[in-house]
């Protein structure tokens, strides 16, 4: 039998436009069933690499295999296959939201009930609005809808909450986890680190044109977790050398503030331990006692630096 | 003890068999199947048509000019007609080249480029409809509109007295061959301008082509340099071949056929070459 080719396998992708190279040498390989979200500061080229797996862009370097074909040359196989949702745009500015979904619904030989999707959508109610009247959430919400509704097995979301508030984020966020359950494969870009945190199985952060990092969310946090610590507030002044050697050789204690102290390394129950302990030894309550984990959102800043693009 | 009762989900009423309800686990199990090709296509054309009709300077251009050009000029004795025969014998054919000119080359460029603009063109090429059906149902949705306004235009002329010549094949070839030269100017035009440029250029050329296509007035009004010129253009072409077929009964017009076919040809490759997707 043969073995399932990957869903996304890039291999040194390069993508230049004039003179600027958007893409340089970028690889990754996307498992099929899996949420993969795609990280990365504004111009690092996610949406470059996208585009070039959806056939749009042709590589000026490097291969690129979706569902095992090439997304330019096999492109009349491949599109039925997969969704796209692109950042903005791609409808006609006077048709009306129902009448745009049951068009693209009408290309394929069985698509989802357009009119359950709306409504799991919120656009139910705005089904007779015209494209450039809808508000911006809904315009996202019918894009979405759009690149779900032909029941891809691949489907690329270029940003899908962008813009979208606290409601139509979590309907979008729910949708997309129960794609992925039903077995399609999802590949996202986004800015949104909580959004990748919650919804990936794996996270590739890209930055100037590479994958600098490719791994599940939490074993991104993971990799820099000697960094977490402990804090706690108790009366300036206390000894720290004391409370040093309590906790070594994993951490080691510091008190930035006057009265606010941090047990900064690997955290580990010991460690804890050994924290409350040293207060106890000393007759003290630790107040606002918390341990500060590694987010994803440090890791993304450590790795792609936090100036401004 | 526990019993365990396994019941069937309630199906729902208006599923299709083995489709699920959204929200229930495998509602969203990949499926992905094209369409039968014809039926995309012919979804694109009755999309295209709808959504074309429904646009009011689209019928303002397709139908309403067209319409009150043939009423306003055979009713009132504005502008002078050559060949002898009555008014509306003359002006009928020339608003008929009207019609195709304004719905195969002004709407479609106007269409097409803010389609082109607003990235649906892009957005269509990600589902199974390929390109080549796009354009299929885009030569569709004129064929449609175009029976539209023959169809009204016909019936108007012949309450004010019109009666046609000729034979009717020959008048669909020329209209079939001027609507692929059209056509495939206005996908030249809206492939390679910016939406506002193709807007401005097509209603322009729209207007000199009225003016000097032979449309109302006859070609042989202006001098022999520029008549010698003028007749090249499609518009004087289409226009001066269904005069010789309906108003002077001229079985086949061997010289506007083969204008209109090197039109149809270059602007079909012009088009070809450098229509830009996005």
């Amino acid at each position: 039998m043969h073995e399932t080719p990957p869903a996304v396998e890039i291999a040194g992708l390069v993508k230049r436009y004039g003179d600027k190279t958007a893409v340089q040498g970028l690889d990754l390989v996307v498992d099929r069933g899996k949420l993969t979200a795609v990280l990365g500061p504004n111009g690092a080229g996610k949406t470059s690499t996208i585009e070039c797996c959806e056939g749009y862009r042709r590589p000026d370097g490097g291969a690129v295999r979706v569902l095992g074909l090439d997304p330019i040359a096999d492109a009349a196989r491949l599109r039925p296959r997969i969704g796209v949702m692109l950042q903005s745009g791609g409808i006609y500015q006077a048709v009306r939201a129902m009448e745009m979904l049951r068009h693209v619904a009408s290309l394929y030989a069985n698509p989802l009930n357009v009119d359950e999707l709306a409504a799991r959508l919120g656009l139910d109610s705005c089904g007779k609005t015209s494209f450039r009247r809808l508000s911006g959430g809904q315009q996202q919400r019918l894009s979405l809808a759009l690149a779900v509704v032909g029941r891809p097995e691949l489907i690329f979301l270029d940003e899908p909450t962008a813009g979208l508030d606290v409601q139509a984020r979590h309907a979008t966020w729910e949708l997309i986890e129960q794609l992925r359950a039903d077995g399609v494969t999802v590949v996202l870009t986004t800015h949104l680190l909580d959004e990748a945190e919650r919804l990936a199985d794996k996270v590739a952060i890209i930055d100037a044109g590479r994958v600098i990092a490719y791994d599940t969310p939490q074993r991104l946090a993971d990799t820099t977790k000697e960094q977490d610590s402990i804090r706690f507030d108790a009366p300036a002044g206390l000894d720290l050398t004391a409370l040093s050697i309590a906790v070594a050789p994993g951490a080691q204690a510091t008190e930035p503030v006057a009265g606010s102290y941090h047990v900064t390394g690997e955290i580990t129950p010991d460690i804890l331990a050994a924290t409350t302990a040293w207060c106890a030894s000393l007759g003290l309550m630790p107040r606002n006692l918390q341990i500060e984990q590694r987010s994803l959102e440090d890791v993304f800043l450590d790795l792609t630096g936090r100036e401004l693009r | 003890m526990t019993v365990s009762i396994d019941t069937p989900a309630p199906e729902l009423p208006n599923a299709r068999h083995g489709e699920r309800a959204l929200g229930t686990p495998g509602s969203f199990s990949p499926d992905p199947r094209p369409a039968p090709t014809g039926r995309m296509i012919f979804a694109q054309a009755r999309f295209e048509t709808r959504l074309l009709l429904r646009n009011g300077e689209q019928v303002l251009l397709a139908i309403v000019i067209p319409a009150l050009m043939l009423i306003a000029f055979t009713a009132e004795p504005i502008g002078t007609i050559s060949g002898g025969g009555s008014r509306i014998d003359y002006y009928a054919p020339g608003i008929i080249g009207v019609a195709v000119l304004s719905t195969a080359f002004t709407s479609q460029a106007i269409a097409t480029g803010f389609e082109r603009r607003y990235g649906v063109l892009k957005r269509l090429g990600a589902t199974p409809l390929p390109r080549w059906g796009l354009l299929a149902g885009k030569s569709l949705s004129i064929l449609m509109v175009e029976c539209v306004q023959l169809v009204l235009l016909m019936v108007i002329a012949l309450c004010m007295g019109w009666s046609p010549h000729g034979d009717p094949v020959a008048v669909l070839l020329l209209l079939a061959l001027g609507t692929a030269a059209f056509g495939g100017l206005a996908l030249w035009l809206s492939g390679a301008l910016r939406a506002e440029a193709t807007l401005a250029v097509a209603n322009f050329v729209f207007l000199i082509f009225i003016g000097v296509g032979g449309v109302v007035v006859p070609l042989d009004k202006f001098g022999h340099g520029a008549q010698s010129v003028l007749q090249f253009l499609p518009i004087s072409a289409l226009t001066d071949g269904l005069r010789d077929v309906l108003q002077h009964g001229t079985a086949m017009p061997w010289g506007p056929l083969g204008i209109l076919a090197a039109w149809a040809a270059v602007a079909i490759a012009g088009a070809a070459r450098f229509f830009k997707w996005e």
